[in-house]
């Protein structure tokens, strides 16, 4: 209940963050909300010797919307992110996510970059990233690089990102006119995270999907992009019969976590019953 | 100044007096005691849950920054303790329970070592600097497994495992199995819970100048806890002073003697300084009791048109690695004697053995025992309709116990008597506000359509207010039944009364008051209430088994009483009349009948302090102290009714209605007898359908260690509940109130698991455990389906 001691320092720039990172990566932790850190290290779980404070850095802040796409600071907060008028304007899924994330208080510290770079298997935002064809941007010594969302997350708390690393931001291409999005999660009634997690994009053209885009979380070790039901219905109408049958290799193709509280086969039962119920939703 | 009232304050929805405080922040709670040197302990809990302890190497830890004392368990042999049980059901073997562990641990989060030192931090850095080493040994926490052949033993006085044999019977149970048209078994586990308070357990000791400790708990039985720490620490018990300050819940947890209890009165001593401990979270799910963890087997024999002719019932009841407080007094007494309900079943045969396995010790909590007694009743009649596909409604009221035949003794029973009640009343009231017919013709439609939904019945009654003393006695209970108040005029008038009951929440500070107010005919903001200060109370017991009011309350009746009585002697002194012509009404005495001018209760108060004018044989003074020991004890009753909503493609439970219909007696205040309601219901709802305690079969690890694994509801998960009332005032006590804290938690989970077999009933479920989460939902609807399709 008590952390370990520890030095901090709030950090004024992204440079002086990975300057002050790359001294001792492995003993040092960067601090964005704190919600997942902090409890961490109260338990001692971790026992890192120094904090980085991000959370005065101006460049990860902001949400930008340009002709070029769509810039998210990693220290955006769930909050930020359900409030903000232009973004949800273009994607109203981050209002929809983000009101089924913890309550107000976490979301209110919350950031996205930090669930981002935690990569809980159950989070939410990796699978509505990965659905949205995000990039993420990642910042080090030698300056900027950019990973697809979909190859972000590598395995259970475990990322792209590089010990020196810190991720700055989400790129977000504009989505094509007639996309739409849905986020649909079943909660773990003790933690509230995702015990399975659905982001669907889909575009329709003549009642076809022109564009289709799925990205589950809570299933399996990490977030994933489904890449065999979104090629089976591409070009489909959204039919019943082709919906099931989506669902199903959806279902056949992830290898689902098991646990305490729910098994595999429920787990892959969730995922049938909810990539169903969203496209059912976006095909109205 | 308005010194006097006519109003009846008994009955009135008022608003808590106590909350502006508790809500704008200025709630004074343990953690909030900050006192000058003070010093901080921390505990070394046992990460195994069955382990020889070879050895302790505390040097790292003596010589760690700000350390001031670091002890193992072998270090205070002899200074204090065992821990021994409060209630100890005759014939019971008490396991021996050293305070901090010599040589063998026996739960995961059995105290090993303590540090205490001069911040938290400091204390913390030391725990983790102790050194040691374990023999591990093969642990059971299952208590159908711990009664089995060969499992481990966990106590060399405790053969077989089993502390506690208790056995009830009436009628001839054989014979009417023998003679039933049916006769069905079912096995139902009432799954392990953690009494999860806003507050955790912390205390702080502080020894005094005189000589003198006082410590800061938070517990809801203070004399209780000044004489179980004064007889286990050694202390004399007028040198120690109790205060209880706010509590952040209790629901039977902070009711028991726990090692920290010991452990910092003992170390201010030793130390000199106040000594505070504050237990986290995750120390709560593994040191603090935990409630419930029964399996009953159950078989009950009952005739083709439903009515219930015959129940047995064997009862295992899991009380971790000791008897904690009241354990063997939980599964036995309090469980299988309520195991017929609120139905008439004569030949009742019951057995219920204690069982010790190696996890926390399991205690009371909210209702302990009579939800698992209204279980085995209310799984057994609902299994009774199913089998015979009779409506559950109607099968109830053929078995219930008719309003003519109170008070009742079911199964012939010396030990239980049901003082009074109506079932009838309350079965037609809640079906009248739940629209029972016509959500039953929605649900059958529904289904037609493939929406499941189902209708959940529960009824319960339960015995609360243990007492009379003279009683506990037989079964065991180191206790009295009685409690005392004192109320103290001052002489303007104003009453101070001092209670040995406790909130914790409940609202003492207003219900009290009501039944002063009415008694004493002065308003309620004249009325001041002490609780929870041993040193300011005179005397009592604390708050448990829905007691307060019944026992509590009729004391400050009672008390309020005697003051009008002497003052009335003073009274007839000033208008220099004969006493029995004195009338006391709205709160002034006056002469009826002449044109002698009144005078008011605080003209009455001044009087009896100046003292100029008492009647002879009248002594100064207007304060009077009454131990109040009841005869009897009141039986509460209720019938509860859920309407539910499964997706059978998720297992998800959506409950649509919740609707509790309760015979508390007389509702001192119907604003703060909902709210227990409310409180009650959503536990027993949690227990039905989220909680449950879960422990590692192989290894004994608590998996449910923290609230990221355990599930406590939160407001989406709960209905609005409508909570509706029946007054069958109980004869037991002058108010006429039974007790009311625990109905929810007793109702609840029996109603709502009914609900979801309902609404599961057309896949031919008629059996699930709680909780019923989701996936287990689930996994049983996939199983019907499997089955059916072969
Ligand atoms: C009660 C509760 C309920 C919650 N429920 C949910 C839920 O339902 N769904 C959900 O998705 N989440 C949930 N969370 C998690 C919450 O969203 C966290 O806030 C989030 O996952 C982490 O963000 P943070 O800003 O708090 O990160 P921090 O706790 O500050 O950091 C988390 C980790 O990420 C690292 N990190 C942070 N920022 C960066 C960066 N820019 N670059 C590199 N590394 C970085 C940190 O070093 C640390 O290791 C819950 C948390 C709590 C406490």
């Amino acid at each position: 209940m008590i952390p370990a001691a520890f030095d901090y320092v709030r950090a004024s720039s992204l440079a002086q963050a990975i300057d002050l990172l790359r001294d001792d990566p492995d003993g040092t932790k960067l601090l964005a909300g704190g919600h997942t850190l902090l409890p961490a290290l109260k338990l001692r779980l971790a026992s890192p010797a120094l904090l980085i404070d991000i959370g005065g850095i101006a460049e990860l802040k902001g949400i930008e919307i340009s002709e070029a796409g769509i810039r998210i600071g990693a220290l955006t907060t769930h909050a930020e992110l359900f409030a903000s008028e232009p973004l949800n304007k273009e994607l109203p899924v981050f209002r929809q996510a983000a009101s089924l994330i913890a309550d107000p208080q976490v979301r209110n510290r919350g950031t996205i970059g930090g669930s981002l770079a935690n990569a809980d298997p159950a989070a939410d935002w990796p699978a509505v990233v990965v659905a949205l064809k995000a990039e993420i941007e990642i910042a080090g010594a030698h300056g900027f690089r950019r990973v697809a969302a979909r190859d972000f997350f590598v395995d259970i708390f475990s990322t792209a990102l590089a010990p020196d690393e810190i991720l700055a931001s989400i790129r977000i291409p504009r989505p094509k006119p007639g996309m739409r999005f849905i986020y649909r999660k079943i909660r773990h009634p003790a933690s509230g995270f995702a015990v399975v997690g659905i982001a669907v994009g889909v575009r329709l053209h003549g009642g076809v999907v022109a564009e289709i885009c799925i990205g589950v979380t809570g299933a399996a070790n990490h977030a994933f992009a489904d890449q065999h039901a979104a090629d089976f219905l591409t070009g489909k109408m959204l039919s019943r019969d082709n919906i099931d049958q989506a669902a199903k290799l959806l279902g056949e193709t992830t290898e689902c976590l098991s646990d305490r509280y729910a098994s595999a086969e429920y787990r892959a039962n969730l995922i049938r019953v909810e990539i169903r119920r969203a496209l059912l939703a976006l095909s109205s | 100044m308005n010194d006097t009232t006519a109003i009846r304050h008994i009955g009135q929805p008022l608003r808590r007096r106590e909350d502006l405080k508790l809500l704008a922040g200025k709630g004074r709670y343990v953690d909030d005691v900050r006192l000058p040197d003070m010093l901080h302990m921390a505990v070394l809990r046992s990460p195994h849950a069955h382990a020889n302890i070879r050895s302790v190497d505390l040097s790292a830890a003596k010589v760690a920054p700000g350390v001031r004392l670091v002890l193992s368990g072998k270090a205070l042999e002899g200074k204090m303790g065992p821990i021994v049980p409060n209630w100890i059901i005759p014939g019971s073997k008490v396991p021996f329970r050293p305070v901090v562990a010599t040589d063998r641990v026996r739960f995961v989060g059995e105290c090993v070592a303590l540090v205490v030192a001069e911040t938290l931090a400091q204390a913390y850095d030391a725990i983790g600097l102790i050194d040691v080493e374990y023999e591990v040994l093969p642990a059971m926490t299952d208590e159908d497994i711990a009664i089995r052949d060969g499992a481990p033993q966990l106590h060399d006085n405790v053969p077989g495992n089993i502390t506690t044999i208790y056995k009830v019977r009436g009628g001839d149970y054989q014979k009417a199995a023998r003679e039933a048209d049916h006769v069905i078994g079912l096995r139902v586990i009432n799954n392990r819970l953690i009494p999860t308070c806003m507050e955790t357990r912390a205390i702080v000791a502080s020894p005094e100048p005189d000589g003198t400790l006082t410590v800061y708990i938070g517990s809801q039985v203070p004399h209780m806890h000044r004489r179980w720490i004064a007889e286990t620490v050694g202390i004399p018990e007028h040198q120690l002073r109790v205060i209880a300050p706010d509590i952040g819940g209790g629901f039977g947890a902070k009711m028991h003697l726990y090692p920290e209890d010991l452990l910092c009165p003992y170390l201010a001593r030793e130390l000199g300084a106040p000594v505070k401990w504050w237990e986290s979270r995750s120390e709560s799910h593994q040191s603090t009791s935990h409630g419930r963890a029964h399996t009953e087997n159950i078989e009950v024999a009952f005739s083709s048109d439903g009515k219930i002719l015959g129940l047995k019932v064997d009862t295992l009841g899991n009380v971790g690695a000791y008897l904690s407080n009241m354990a063997s007094g939980g599964p036995t007494v309090n469980t299988v004697n309520f195991g017929t309900g609120t139905y008439k079943i004569d030949n009742y045969e019951a057995i219920s053995r204690v069982v010790v396995t190696n996890t926390v010790p399991v205690d009371a909590y909210r209702g302990y025992g009579r939800p698992e007694g209204a279980y085995i009743a209310e799984r057994a009649i609902d299994a009774v309709a199913r089998h015979l596909k009779l409506d559950q409604v109607e099968v109830r009221r053929k078995n219930f116990v008719q309003p003519t035949e109170f008070p009742y003794r079911p199964y012939g029973s010396m030990g239980v008597m049901y003082d009074s009640g109506n079932y009838q009343g309350l079965l037609d009231k809640a079906l009248a506000a739940f629209d029972y017919d016509g959500r039953r013709r929605e649900c059958d439609a529904l289904r037609r359509d493939g929406i499941y939904r189902g209708i959940g019945v529960a009824a319960y009654t339960h015995m609360c207010g243990m007492a009379p003393s003279r009683r506990l006695a037989m079964s065991g209970f180191d206790r009295g039944g009685w409690e005392s108040a004192r109320v103290s005029i001052d002489s303007s008038g104003r009453a101070t009364i001092y209670s040995g009951s406790m909130s914790q929440g409940q609202g003492h500070i207003t219900s009290l008051s009501q039944i002063a107010a009415d008694v004493l005919q002065i308003p309620m903001d004249n009325i001041d209430i002490v609780q929870g200060d041993t040193r300011q109370v005179q005397a009592g017991h604390g708050t448990f088994n829905s007691r307060s009011m019944a026992v509590g309350g009729s004391s400050v009746h009672v008390s309020s009483q005697r003051i009008v009585a002497k003052a009335k002697k003073i009274a007839a002194g000033m208008l220099e009349v004969d006493e029995k012509d004195v009338s006391y009404s709205a709160g002034a005495f006056s002469v009826p009948g002449t044109d002698i001018a009144p005078v008011t209760f605080s003209k009455v108060a001044r009087m009896a302090y100046v003292g100029h004018k008492l009647p002879d044989g009248v002594g100064p003074g207007l304060d009077e102290t009454v131990f109040y020991d009841p005869t009897g004890m009141g039986s509460p009753s209720g019938v509860h009714l859920a309407y539910v909503e499964v997706d059978p493609a998720t297992g998800i439970v959506d409950i649509l209605d919740y609707v509790a219909v309760d015979d508390v007696g007389t509702l001192i205040n119907p604003l703060l007898a909902a709210g227990q309601i409310h409180g009650g219901v959503v536990q027993g709802i949690a227990q039905a359908l989220y909680e449950e305690v879960s422990y590692d079969p192989d290894d004994g690890q608590l998996l449910t260690g923290s609230l990221l694994d355990y599930a406590v509801p939160r407001a989406e998960h709960v209905p609005n509940i409508r909570s509706l009332f029946q007054e069958t005032p109980s004869p037991t006590n002058p108010i006429g109130v039974k007790g009311i804290g625990e109905s929810g938690s007793i109702a609840a989970p029996p109603c709502m698991v009914h609900a979801v077999l309902d609404a599961l009933s057309p896949f031919g479920i008629a059996h699930l455990d709680m909780p019923l989460t989701p996936p287990r939902v689930w996994a049983a609807v996939q199983e019907a389906r499997t089955g059916a399709s072969q």
